[in-house]
This record gives C-alpha cells, sequence and structure tokens, in this order.
C-alpha cells in the first residue's frame, strides 16, 4: 500500500509486471475510487462547461464521453479529464485525485454566471475498472445490458451484479476496458462478482504500479509527469482536444492560440533505451553530448522487455533525431553515464484489433 | 517480511553472511518488496574493491532504481552469475538464489560486529514501515 493523494493506494496485489501481462493477456481488475468526480448540472451546464474547458461538452450527445483538460488563463494544464455526457442537462466529470479540488473550485468560479450547479461527487462514487481483452467477457455476464452497444467512450446505467452502476468503455490501459461507478456500499459486492466471475479467465486485482506501466507503453499522459500547469495541451502533442472552433469564449482561449499558431516549444517523444538502465523522471536528454530536453517518465516495459520513456524535448532536437542517420548521438544521461536511446513514434504499444 | 536470525543487515537494507573471511551479499525481503519486480541488478565484477557503506552498484525495478551497498571493506571475488539472465531471483529468493555477490573482506575492514543484529533490523524496519 502506499500514499497518494491521501488515499491509501495498492502499488501491486503481488508482481506488478505479472499484473501487467495479465491486463495485456486477459484482463485486470482495478480500484480507482480515488479518482475525483464532479458533476455539472443544469439547463446552463453545457455552456458552461463550454467555458470552462477546452473542449466542447454541450456538442457531445447524451451516453457519450470525452478526453479533455481544463487549462488556466495562461494555457498551462490544470487536469487532464474525462467528460461523460449522463442527460441532456448533467455531466459528470473524472479528475485526477490530486487535482479534485483544483478542478472543483475552477469549475465553480467559472460556471458563475451560468444556470448551472458544480457539485463534488467523489465520496458518493467508487470506481472500478475491468481492462484487458477478456473484460467484455467477463463482465458480460453480469450485466443487464449488452456490451456489444456500449461504444468506446460511451457510458450507460447498468446493473453489474444487482447493483446500480455507471457502466462506461473507458480506461487508461490501451486495452478494451470498462470503468464501473457505484455507490461506495456497492462496490465491495461488484468487486468480488467480478473477481470470482473472471478467476476462471485469468483476471487479477492490479495496481498503480501495472495501471503506470500500462499507460506509460499506450503513450497516454500523466499528469505531474507529462502534463502540469506549464505545459500546453499542445506541447502534450494533445492539441486536437482544444476546440478553437467552438462558439464564444473559453479560459484560455487567447493564450494557447497564440501556442498553436507559434508552434511548440517542445514536443513529447518516446524513447527506447539500448541498455537495461532505466530512463527515469527527471533525467537529461542528451544529443551529442548535449542535454537538449527531460525524461517525464520511463520503465522497463514488461510487453516490449525494454527501457521506455517519454521526454520532452527540444522541437529541431526531435526533428534531427527523427531523420535518422545519426547513430549514437541520442542518449540519455542515467546517474552520470550517457546511456545510448533511440526515439520511435509513440505509443510504444497499440494493441491488435 | 522475513529477517533470518543468522544474518547481519544494514541500514541501507542488504544483509550479509559471513563466512571466515568471505562474505555472502544479497538485498532483503523488505527491500525486495518495497522495490517490486526486479529487472536489472549491476553487481562489481569480481576483482573490483569494494568500501564499507559506499555505493557499489544498482537494482533496476519497475518503479525504482536504487543503490547497493557495500556492507564491508574487501575486494568481490564472484558475482551470482544468475542474476543477470533471472534478476526476478532476487524477488522469489532473496536470501537463497537472489544473493547478488561474495566479497573477501579486507584484514583491517569493519567486521561483523558493525552490522545490524535480525533483531536491530528488524526494529530499523518497522520504524520505516
Amino acid at each position: 500500500m502506499t500514499g497518494f493523494a491521501g488515499w491509501q493506494m495498492p502499488l501491486r496485489y503481488r508482481s506488478e509486471t505479472a499484473e501487467h501481462h495479465a491486463v495485456r493477456r486477459a484482463a485486470g481488475l482495478f480500484d480507482l475510487s480515488h479518482m475525483g468526480e464532479i458533476s455539472v448540472t443544469g439547463p446552463g451546464a453545457g455552456a458552461a462547461l463550454d467555458y470552462a474547458l477546452t473542449g466542447q461538452p454541450s456538442a457531445v450527445a447524451a451516453g457519450r464521453a470525452r478526453y479533455t483538460m481544463i487549462c488556466a488563463g495562461n494555457g498551462g494544464v490544470l487536469d487532464d479529464l474525462i467528460v461523460y455526457r449522463l442527460a441532456d442537462q448533467e455531466f459528470l466529470i473524472v479528475a485526477n485525485a490530486a487535482n479534485t479540488k483544483v478542478v472543483q473550485d475552477a469549475l465553480a468560479q467559472r460556471a458563475d454566471g451560468y444556470d448551472a450547479q458544480v457539485t463534488d461527487r467523489t465520496a458518493d462514487y467508487a470506481l472500478i475498472a475491468i481492462q484487458g481483452p477478456a473484460a467484455a467477457k467477463i463482465l458480460g455476464p453480469l450485466t443487464d445490458i449488452s456490451l456489444d452497444g456500449v461504444k468506446y467512450y460511451a457510458s450507460h446505467r447498468a446493473h453489474v451484479s444487482g447493483r446500480e452502476a455507471l457502466l462506461a468503455r473507458t480506461g487508461y490501459t490501451g486495452e478494451d476496458g470498462f470503468e464501473l461507478f457505484t455507490a461506495p456500499g456497492d462496490a465491495e459486492h461488484v468487486w468480488t462478482a467480478l473477481a470470482d466471475a473472471g478467476s476462471g479467465d485469468g483476471l487479477v486485482p492490479a495496481g498503480l504500479a501495472a495501471r503506470d506501466t500500462l499507460r506509460l507503453e499506450a503513450g497516454m499522459p500523466l499528469y505531474g509527469n507529462e502534463l502540469g500547469p506549464d505545459v500546453t495541451p499542445f506541447d502534450a502533442g494533445l492539441g486536437r482536444v482544444v476546440k478553437f472552433d467552438k462558439p464564444g469564449d473559453f479560459v484560455g482561449r487567447a493564450a494557447l492560440q497564440a501556442y498553436a499558431e507559434a508552434g511548440p516549444r517542445r514536443v513529447l517523444v518516446g524513447l527506447t533505451g539500448a541498455t537495461r538502465r532505466v530512463p527515469r523522471h527527471g533525467y537529461a536528454v542528451l544529443w551529442h553530448g548535449q542535454a537538449r530536453g527531460t525524461v517525464t517518465s520511463g520503465a522497463p516495459s514488461p510487453t516490449l522487455g525494454v527501457p521506455i520513456a517519454m521526454a520532452y524535448v527540444d522541437p529541431e532536437m526531435a526533428r534531427l533525431a527523427a531523420a535518422g542517420g545519426a547513430g549514437g548521438a541520442l542518449a540519455v544521461d542515467i546517474r552520470g553515464s550517457a546511456e545510448p536511446a533511440t526515439m520511435v513514434d509513440l505509443p510504444f504499444y497499440r494493441r491488435a484489433d | 517480511m522475513i529477517v533470518p536470525d543468522e544474518l547481519r543487515y544494514t541500514a541501507e537494507h542488504e544483509w550479509v553472511a559471513i563466512d571466515g573471511t568471505v562474505a555472502s551479499v544479497g538485498i532483503t525481503d523488505y527491500a525486495q518488496n518495497s522495490l517490486g519486480d526486479v529487472v536489472y541488478v549491476s553487481i562489481p565484477a569480481a576483482g573490483t574493491a569494494v568500501t564499507a557503506g559506499e555505493p557499489c552498484g544498482e537494482v533496476e525495478s519497475t518503479k525504482s532504481v536504487s543503490d547497493i551497498y557495500s556492507p564491508v571493506d574487501g575486494e568481490v571475488i564472484e558475482a551470482n552469475p544468475e542474476i543477470e539472465d533471472d534478476p526476478g531471483l532476487v524477488n522469489s529468493d532473496p536470501y537463497g538464489a537472489g544473493w547478488l555477490m561474495r566479497i573477501r573482506l579486507a584484514d583491517d575492514g569493519p567486521q561483523a560486529d558493525d552490522l545490524l543484529t535480525a533483531e536491530q533490523y528488524a526494529e530499523l524496519t518497522k520504524e520505516d514501515e
């Protein structure tokens, strides 16, 4: 167990490597109840969120979800979010645990003047994720809805093992999978039902450590590593979440427009290590011996069997490295020695289907 | 957490078994459990002189990297040849097949008296938790 944003979280249940492989090959069960849930409701909820976020939640159909961000006025990322539109006037926003209060406060402030209520619902929801190629097969018989009808980034009210749940086809692993929002008092029952139903199919409980290597292989950013108040969505290669064509102003529009026009100050790239030493968060990326960037996340990849990392590097270095032909020029300073690295396209892993 | 009585320990979570003039060294069950799955261990090659309390290698796990500190003064006479291909031995059998190195003690180096007893080490890790 480990302390995480005020919650006691399982870093691993047994071997994090085994948990990682189980999610890639069968399925894993995650307790994500630490995630923040904020509801925004009322006739003006969609308009308030269009103003508060980089995306355009008012244009999302009820029952669908979007990955989006909330930025400061200067364009820096306050958090990355998933917004579920549950009904015309009801949105559920899932925020990172450490940022829930920041997001809640910003939303409340930005919704002022709109006919919308912003409510922190974190304590009202437990969140269980079942992720992996066997997830649908395991969850299907326990629900009263057809999972075939739940598309990627869609949500549906359902019962799971007889308990009410908001069932969403979302996740943070690069695999097919589902996230189940339940009442806290139902979570243990739902967890046990899934664990029992999936044990014959290779389902195992999986902790934060596996969650981190899974999302890293899938090239997904983590707030505090790839994202932060000094990073814009464009830096992270996620400019697509900024909807400049939506009507009206939104917080950060002018600053983000300027960043979009100026081009990125740095680019997020993927690296693989040529030795078994692992690039870690904060290590310098070297180009011909000169520091030209910084590793944001790194780990030994269980799926690829080599060290992988994401790093911010200056755009010129990225261009030169992508052009290739400079063998040995790219390295990571791993505690004082330059370990050779190769720049690769993100994500490191993409599921076949 | 397993802390065998017959071994000596360091505050850096190594265990030491001294047999005559040779010390066998590994990391403790507490250490391997804290690190998580070990994926790579850098162990000094035979012939390397090591100094008590100084880093002489490193353990990479999924989540972190940690220095290995030599518990004694001396010269490495053998690095565990199995660890290169199967670093998971450090997790599965930290006091047995997962041993890291054998060190011939320097004549004037610190002896076992300077190391922690099992009881002292168990107390130390209790405070860490």
